[in-house]
């Protein structure tokens, strides 16, 4: 197959990746806009609505709101994400296949379902809606890709390095401690990440599940009535857009790293 | 590589609980829900008849039927435009980026990674009467009125939705076109195929596995899809996810609803069990 470089399909990708990132473009001309309405050509730049955001404390609420909920659903799927990838690709488990096949589930199952089924799980339960189911529902949907990534990187690392170190007398949670857990740590990390940007930005679930105290993206599509407000949440906006980029940037950049300092088996003669 | 079984058990069982007490009991409940009545007393107070008066009530209504129609008929739309835009995008990656492959497929995906929300609002601020395109056509004296086209209208959906799900779609087809065996494409050449019948009869076969997968990834989140229609959809715009969606919100009727959301449930379960016959999701998502 030659490789020829070929100038219709790269012109084509140019053209697409420029479409991609329009819309994007758009959201931040909007947020440095002069004017309530966003219309060609623009009236002219300005930072107030930056200004306006910082003093703005509903937002700065469902911010916070958004900060609890994502932390504390990334650190559980991330937890449990490293427990069960351990196990599955560790230890011979009767049902191993049954048990990815729901673990994955939910990326296949539209997020309204699940936020009907949690919805009337909790009231069922006489539960009151808070921050807390919010990150239930979070830990479910973040759970997939911090198992996904976690097991690939125990699929590419050695595991005679803890058959060496219980072979020498330490137990099994001593080894896991000692051994598996200091070289998945940046992969933890990376998938943690993910899992906090997945939450950060969900707003389906949120907005089935909160109890009045809104998210980010629930207020975000709240203040969509208000076109004077519109402006300085799309600022906000901008800012988190910004900041979640380059979280994922940084999750790439671990776990990638984290698997080039694998150890390998020496290769006989 | 069997060691001692417990402390593999002892991993796995806080998993296995969290996703049992929140994601199959509450699928379960939903099933049972849909089954009531009314909505009437506490859940676990057992003292209705199940009925399928709900499941009767959506089959007999003829609107119900229509929407679920067009959602799906929005949906297979959304992934097949998603995959004819996508398909030369994965192929370019693969055989003709040469060496920056992966920057270029970074900078594809990274837009599906920013906001799902705000991409969809930044749709809001472009089409619309008021949009950037169409102040921006009227400005120019192309158009005098704004164009039909680009209202807030289902055909605004399809343009959002196609967006929002390209960098996604591109993602199965490129690990499909990854995987094919270059020495099969070299026999084709050598054999004398020309490079478009070689194409056509060796790596399009080849990659279908990554199409179809494409195809169920976007097709099963874009029937569960309503924020889309509520932001751009405008009066007209609504899909089958936006009743279920108002039954639950507006507390109406959360036993119906819990009957549609549930044949959405088996629908995508059954589009999902096609899709694992069809290829080797881990690997597509890996």
């Amino acid at each position: 197959m030659s490789k020829k470089p070929s100038p219709w399909l790269f012109l084509y990708y140019l053209v697409l990746l420029v479409l991609l990132y329009l819309p994007i473009v758009i959201l931040f001309l909007f947020s440095v806009n002069d004017g309530i309405a966003f219309t060609f050509p623009m009236k002219g730049v300005t930072g107030h609505w930056y200004q306006d955001m910082l003093r703005n404390r509903e937002l700065l609420e469902a911010l916070r709101n958004s900060a609890i909920v994502a932390l504390s659903s990334s650190a559980a799927a991330s937890l449990i994400g490293a427990a069960a990838a351990i196990a599955l690709m560790r230890f011979k488990l009767r049902g191993r296949s049954v048990f990815i096949a729901v673990a994955v589930l939910p990326l296949l199952v539209p997020f309204l379902i699940l936020g009907v089924a949690l919805l009337i799980l909790f009231s069922s339960l006489n539960i009151e809606r808070s921050l807390v189911t919010i990150a239930i529902a979070h830990t479910i949907v973040a759970f997939p890709y911090a198992l996904l990534i976690l097991m690939a990187r125990l699929a590419d690392f050695n595991p005679f390095i803890e058959e060496a170190a219980q072979d020498l007398g330490a137990t099994y949670f001593y080894t896991l401690r000692k051994v598996i857990m200091p070289i998945l740590a940046p992969t933890i990390l990376a998938a943690w990440l993910v899992a906090f940007t997945v939450s950060f930005d969900e707003y389906v679930l949120a907005s089935f599940l909160n109890g009045g105290s809104p998210t980010l993206p629930v207020y975000i599509l709240g203040q969509m009535r208000f076109a004077n407000r519109f402006p300085q949440v799309i600022a906000l906006a901008v800012v988190v857009m910004v900041a979640s980029l380059s979280l994922l940037l940084l999750a790439e950049s671990l776990r990638r790293g984290g698997a080039k300092t694998e150890l390998k088996p020496v290769e006989p003669g | 590589m069997l060691r001692r079984i417990s402390p593999g058990w002892a991993l796995i069982a806080v998993p296995s609980l969290w996703l049992l007490l929140f994601f199959l009991i509450p699928l379960a409940l939903m099933a049972g829900y849909s089954l009531r009545p009314d909505m009437q007393g506490p859940l676990f107070a057992l003292d209705w008849q199940p009925t399928f008066a709900n499941y009767l009530n959506i089959l007999g209504n003829a609107s119900y039927l229509r929407l679920l129609a067009i959602s799906a008929g929005i949906a297979s739309l959304v992934a097949l435009c998603g995959i004819v835009l996508a398909y030369p995008l994965a192929y370019f990656l693969v055989f003709r980026a040469g060496e920056r492959a992966s920057l270029f497929l970074t900078l594809l995906i990274l837009p599906f990674w920013t906001s799902y929300l705000l991409r969809i609002i930044a749709w809001k601020i472009i089409l619309g009467p008021n949009g950037v395109i169409n102040t921006l056509l009227m400005s120019t004296g192309v158009f005098q009125e704004p164009l039909r086209l680009l209202l807030y209208s289902r055909t605004a959906v399809v343009i959002t939705l196609i967006y929002v799900w390209l960098p996604f779609v591109a993602l199965p087809i490129y690990a499909a076109l990854q995987r094919i065996d270059r020495s099969v494409l070299e026999a084709a050449s050598i054999l004398g195929a020309p490079p478009p019948l070689a194409f056509l009869r060796v790596t399009l076969p080849l990659s279908m596995p990554g199409v179809v997968a494409a195809f169920f990834m976007v097709f099963i989140p874009t029937m569960g899809e309503y924020v889309t229609p509520l932001l751009v959809g405008g009066s007209g715009g609504s899909l089958y996810g936006n009743i279920i969606q108002t039954f639950f919100s507006q507390g109406l009727n959360w036993p119906l609803g819990a009957a549609m959301a549930f044949l959405m449930l088996i629908g995508a379960l059954l589009l999902s069990l096609i899709l694992t016959r069809v290829v080797d999701v881990g690997r597509m998502l890996g």
